[in-house]
Formats: structure tokens, sequence, C-alpha cells
């Protein structure tokens, strides 16, 4: 089945109405219990009426997203649709476009037929038990947990003590200082028309005064009183007064 | 009991499995598979004769000794044993259609069913009851499915010989499809359409 052996969910069913999706096997399987039901012969179904009942029960049991039952839906409703085409009586090629259904459900009747014998063979042979026989681990879920709070905070002791040694961590501040790198860039600009990036820096410059200049530039060539410019890709980022717009 | 039919009793009680009588007669280097196999006799016979809890039963192509199922009740209330988990009617289809169409590939599963197979084939391979026996020579080469000795243990039967015969069956086996019908579904049906 497309759908999961999942648990019954009711699947656009109406509300309060499980859907046990194990009920049949598969849309042959609820074809050939219609067809019981209404103490029909496979040899010749009234495809019309079928074809009604199967899609009204895919959607009572909210099988109607099921691939495998659409799939049949869509054939049993091409069937109908060919049932109807007129046809000369004298035509002795015409094939009963059922045929194909009919044999299929035949075949699919016998190996349920197979599957219940060997579903009996299996519980027989269930009941003989060998020596040294493991059962499957069954699929259960761990159990609960159950502790109380002393066992738990020796739980949590057992743990702690289990760490080698206190790993502490000192955080260092270390704030971005952009009003001193904003000065020492005016500064610059004072003295020079224009200056490469590697200069802004100045010698030796740590991570913070590197990313303090970068926020600094920006926010100088936000407020209009510097130009960037990158001559080409990857060569240094020139920084020159703008003389377009009054210094701020 | 000889101590021939003593030693194959001990290794029949030792192991968790069916043994071939093949397997056995390894036990001995002097005995034979014919004196194999009348010791096993006696065993039974000594099973039976003595009405013992246990009897030794043929299947998968071995022997094994097994529990009479008289007790299988009182014994799973006791929590000694569990009886093998049923399989769903899913899984039984497929494997009817595998037991009698083997080897076989999947498309041919899914047509026979009417429903896709991938979950039900995985779940049969991983508990052992079928397995990979060759790939198809037609397009894609799909793998091709048979059934493992466990299906015949967990059926309880000799062998694939003892599944019921299409015959004996109340729905006859229907004649295959006519040639002219074509291979597959939708060449069936554009023909009927035409």
């Amino acid at each position: 089945m497309t759908l999961p052996e999942a648990p019954t969910t009711a699947l656009g069913a109406g509300p309060g109405f499980v859907v046990e999706l194990d009920a049949y096997s598969g849309p042959l399987d609820l074809l050939l219990h219609l067809l019981r039901e209404e103490q029909l012969e496979i040899a010749d179904i009234p495809i019309a009426r079928i074809a009604d009942q199967f899609l009204q029960a895919i959607h009572e049991l909210g099988l109607n997203q099921a691939a495998d039952y659409l799939d049949m839906a869509s054939r049993l409703v091409r069937l109908k649709a060919q049932m109807l085409l007129p046809r000369n009586v004298e035509d002795d090629g015409w094939e009963d476009p059922r045929a194909e259904l009919v044999r299929r459900l035949l075949e699919y009747q016998q190996i349920r037929e197979i599957a219940v014998w060997m579903g009996r063979a299996a519980e027989r042979r269930a009941d003989a038990l060998a020596r040294g026989y493991l059962p499957l681990p069954p699929e259960l879920p761990p159990p609960p947990l159950a502790l109380d709070m002393l066992e738990l905070l020796q739980a949590v002791e057992r743990v702690i003590a289990g760490i080698p040694t206190p790993v502490l961590h000192r955080v260092v501040a270390r704030p971005l200082d952009v009003e001193g790198a904003t000065r020492r860039l005016e500064d610059l600009l004072d003295q020079r028309e224009q200056f490469g990036w590697l200069e802004a820096l100045g010698p030796r410059p740590t991570i913070v005064e590197v990313l303090s200049t970068l926020l600094a530039l920006l926010e100088l060539a936000k407020r209009g009183v510097v130009r960037l410019a990158q001559p080409s890709p990857f060569s240094p980022m020139v920084i020159a007064r703008d003389t377009a717009r009054p210094a701020a | 009991m000889t101590p021939l039919a003593q030693l194959l009793e001990a290794a029949l009680f030792s192991a968790a499995r069916p043994l071939t009588a093949e397997e056995l007669s390894t036990l001995d280097a002097d005995a034979t598979l014919a004196d194999v196999r009348v010791a096993l006799e006696q065993i039974r016979e000594h099973y039976d004769f003595e009405q013992h809890g246990v009897e030794l039963v043929e299947l998968a192509g071995g022997y094994q000794i097994l529990t009479r199922p008289v007790h299988a009740a009182a014994i799973e209330r006791a929590q000694f044993s569990v009886r093998a988990s049923k399989l769903t009617a899913a899984a039984l289809e497929t494997l009817a259609v595998i037991a009698y169409r083997q080897p076989v590939g999947r498309a041919e599963i899914e047509e026979i069913r009417g429903v896709s197979a991938g979950g039900v084939l995985r779940s049969l391979q991983e508990r052992g009851l079928i397995e990979v026996v060759g790939r198809s020579e037609t397009l894609g080469r799909p793998l091709l499915y048979g059934t493992a000795p466990m299906f015949l243990e967990l059926l309880g039967l000799k062998d694939l010989s003892d599944l019921p015969r299409a015959e004996e069956l109340t729905i006859a086996l229907h004649p295959h499809r006519a040639v002219n019908e074509g291979d597959d579904d939708a060449a069936a049906y554009v023909e009927a359409e035409s």
C-alpha cells in the first residue's frame, strides 16, 4: 500500500469515523469484497454499478488519497465509459473490456486463498515451539524513567565528579571603538585628499581595530564624508574626501 | 536407543534450527546417510511411543525437535516462550505470489496484488523469509525474489511441494492471459479502446 501500515487514521473521513486501513489489503481486495457483498459473479461484473460503489467506498473509508485505490478507481471509471460505447452486435472482434479486470480478480482471489492457507499453516507451526527459539525483541519504547529527587541529585553529582577539571572561560570585553576610529580617519582626511585602506588601519592593527575602522569608514561613507572606491577587483580600497558634498 | 540415535538427539536438542540429514551425518564419520535416517526414525518412534512432550518434526528440508502443539497454550501462558508473531494479510499475499511465481520481480507482485509492494518486500527480507535470487534480463534488470528456507520453517513445510497445488484450490487456476492481449495493462487498455 502506498499508505504505510500506519495506525488507523481518518484520512478525510467524517468525524468520529475511524478507518481501519488494514481492513483491505488493496483495491482488488475491496473490489472482491464489494462483489461478494452484492453476490455478483466475477465473470459478469456490472461495471457501472461497481464503479460507483467503489468510488463511494474509498470515499467513505478515506482511502481516496491512496494512490493504489485511485488507480483502480480511474480504471473502473474508464471501463464504465467503454461499456457505454455502442457496439456492433455482429462484430466478432469485439473484446470485452472487462476481460483484463476479470482475469486480475480471479488471479488475485487465488492468491488470497493461498495466503489464507499459508496463514493457517503458520498458525499451526507457531503452536510447536522449538528449543532455543528467540522471539524477536519486542519493539516497545523504553520504560518511563522513574527516580526520586535523591537519585537525580546523586546522578548529577556523579556527572560533575566525572568532569576532570573545571573548565572556566573568562570573557574579555573588547568593545569596538568606532568613535576612536572615526576620529583617526577624520584626522587623516584633514591631512590628505585620499589614502588607502592599509594606511587607514595604521601599523599592526588588531582585529578589533580592523573592525572598528571598517565600521567607521562605512559610517563616514553613509554620512557623505568620504567616497570608497576599489579600482579593480581585489585591489585595496581607496578612501577619498567627498568633494561633491561639504564635510559634515 | 542406539549410540548414534543418542548423538543425533543431543545435536538436534542443541540446535535452534532444523538440521538436515547431511548435516547430521557429519557428527559421526562412520555413519552413512542411511544410518542417520534409521536413527532419526528411531528417535521419532521413541518420542511417539513413550508419549514425550516433544516430537521430531521434518521441516524446511531438515529435522527439528519441537514441542507438541497441545502444550503451546500452557507454555505461552507461563511466558516460558512466545509464539512467532502473525504475518499480516499483505505479507501473506506477497509471500503467496513469491512462493508460486518465483523467481519473481516486484512489478509482477504489484500487478497481481494491485498495490505497491516495496515496504512489504523489505520487511519480508528483514525477517529472512524471502531473498533476492537474481536479476531479470528485462529492461532495468529488476531484482527477482524467491522464498528463503526460513519461509518453510515458519509455515512448517518440508519443502515447497507441500504447498497446495493449483488444482487443489477451490478456484481453479485461470488460464493465463491470451497472447494477443499484450504484456501489460496499458497495452491491453489501448487495444480495448481502439
